[in-house]
């Protein structure tokens, strides 16, 4: 698996798929028993590579005795920063993760949203030009969340390397130019969303408004709301449906191409992974 | 190096903060009451009962400081994963380590020196004028600090592979043992068998001798200190923990944070 420079990556597959460890390795925090990994052409065991990674836990806890400012300046200080950037970084980093008015407080009066948010600013504070970020829409209300979006955007506007695991596959699907689908420790697939789920549409919803039974043999198939109804129709059949509708006097509202989602394609691989270990146990018995 | 000097102030701040010095304040009371006591009851012998009581508690108070602090200053950090954003730094795992102990080593000595100073107020109480012998407080309060380096480094070898509990045990066990070794070492050996014997030499000498530090009968009296003692007790703590640190960061370093 290879991340290009300057794309957002998303790490996906589901709890227990291997998501975490592989990140760990990369962050130096577990070893590996096989295989290499490097980032920006560089072993990870090279400790100077890492002044140009930032990297959010999942789950991120701090030292609760510090405030977020004190955090962010340990970790400056660790990072060698000069004590003029540091101030200025500081401040700046607050202000972008929307911290600005709580940085003197103490980190155990923050809430989980915050401290995710004290993470993210701990993670770009020295200005990396990769970032690795583990599940940083865990926890979050749908305002941090898109936060923490429109952040990651701003990276990659910056011409920064993302690369974040995370198992909400629209966030994935929203933000990523690539992702790596894993699952049973085994990567599965690799590839901007689209291409993996596949171009070709499956369907086209119809969405019509009509009062009366005179196309009942389509009706059954629909869902109705009140005088309006959805449908959807394989394409060979989309205009022989427009026409049977428009005779019995539907005013059609729109017609829609329907696409595979993200999540149906991790669901068929999730699925086939079962499927596959079941079969295993039951030839193993 | 300097990284780990930035890790080891964080430790020192995290100590003042969680309220390690509050001890402080205790020992100010049993100093004040001791020599209000010591000197109604005691006569010609207060100074001993001072420097004994005082130099006791200090050993005692410091003692649980670096048992409890020391093995919680890598276990604590695994278990609420703080370690996780830090160890992903540019920081290397031996820096990190040493910061650890040099910050709870840097607490002690505050903490040891606010002590010694309320020893000597309680001291100077009780016998208002100073001779030059009972410089040998101070001689006696470095050896503390210097004993209790060295449990600090045992307690972060045993919490770099084993968990909280079993760490505390083995520390203070090594300890207790420590203090024996001068009597390990003459014990009768004709009646043993020559591989235990074997195994009891070798024991006594792989073991760290706390009772090299103990020279509060030498400060009850106000007697002088050899300078050849203060400097081999300074290069036995030096080595001792250098050894047992580097033995701590090769364990730590092959560790995988799960």
């Amino acid at each position: 698996m290879q991340v290009e420079t300057g794309e957002i990556f998303g790490f996906i597959g589901p709890n227990g798929a291997g998501k975490t460890t592989a990140i760990k390795l990369l962050m130096r925090l577990i070893f590996p028993t096989a295989g290499t990994a490097r980032i920006l052409g560089k072993p990870i065991s090279d400790i100077d590579m890492h002044r140009d990674v930032g990297y959010l836990p999942e789950q991120p806890y701090f030292y609760d005795y510090l405030s977020a400012a004190e955090l962010l300046d340990y970790f400056a200080r660790i990072h060698d920063l000069p004590a003029t950037v540091r101030k200025e970084r500081i401040e700046k980093m607050l202000q972008k993760v929307g911290l600005e008015t709580a940085g003197k407080i103490q980190l155990r009066k923050y809430s989980k949203g915050m401290l995710q948010r004290a993470g993210m600013a701990q993670a770009i504070l020295h200005d990396p030009k990769v970032v690795i970020l583990d599940e940083p829409m865990s926890g979050l209300d749908p305002i941090g969340r898109r936060e923490v979006r429109d952040i990651i955007l701003g990276l990659k506007h910056e011409g920064k390397t993302v690369m974040f695991s995370t198992h909400i596959l629209s966030d994935a699907e929203m933000l990523c130019d690539r992702v790596g689908v894993i699952v049973g420790g085994k990567l599965r697939g690799v590839g901007a969303p689209e291409q993996l789920v596949g171009v070709k549409a499956k369907a086209t919803e119809i969405f019509f408004e009509l009062t009366g039974q005179s196309a009942a043999p389509l009706l059954a198939k629909a869902t109705r709301t009140g005088d309006r109804y959805r449908l959807q129709v394989p394409e060979a059949e989309l205009y022989d449906t427009i026409d049977q509708l428009r005779a019995a006097g539907a005013k059609i509202l729109s017609a829609a191409q329907v696409r595979a989602t993200l999540e149906e394609f991790f669901m068929d691989l999730v699925e086939a992974d079962r499927a596959q270990a079941a079969a295993v146990e039951v030839s193993g018995k | 190096m300097k990284r780990a000097g930035v890790v080891a102030l964080n430790t020192f701040r995290e100590a003042v903060r969680d309220r390690v010095l509050y001890n402080l304040l205790f020992f100010a009371l049993l100093m004040m009451a001791a020599s209000v006591i010591a000197g109604q009851i005691s006569i010609g012998i207060e100074q001993t009962v001072i420097v004994t009581l005082g130099l006791s508690a200090i050993s005692l108070m410091g003692l649980l400081i670096s048992i409890f602090i020391g093995v919680g200053l890598v276990s604590k950090e695994m278990d609420k994963r703080t370690l996780y954003a830090v160890l992903a730094k540019p920081l290397r795992r031996w820096e990190f380590l040493l910061g650890k102990f040099g910050g709870l080593v840097l607490t002690l000595a505050v903490n040891v020196a606010a002590m010694a100073v309320g020893l000597f107020l309680a001291l100077i109480y009780v016998k208002p004028e100073l001779e030059r012998g009972d410089a040998t407080v101070l001689i006696a309060v470095y050896f503390i600090w210097l004993k209790l380096a060295l449990v600090v480094a045992l307690a972060l070898l045993f919490s770099c592979f084993t968990t909280p509990l079993l760490a505390i045990l083995f520390t203070a066990g090594i300890y207790i043992v420590g203090l024996y070794v001068q009597e390990l070492r003459n014990m009768p050996m004709q009646m043993m068998s020559g591989g235990m014997t074997l195994f009891t030499k070798w024991l006594s000498f792989l073991l760290p001798n706390f009772e090299n530090f103990n020279i509060m009968a030498m400060a009850a009296h106000s007697r002088q200190v050899p300078g050849t003692l203060i400097a081999q007790n300074t290069l036995y703590a030096a080595i001792y923990c250098a050894i047992v640190l580097t033995a701590a960061v090769v364990v730590f370093s092959r560790r995988n944070l799960k």
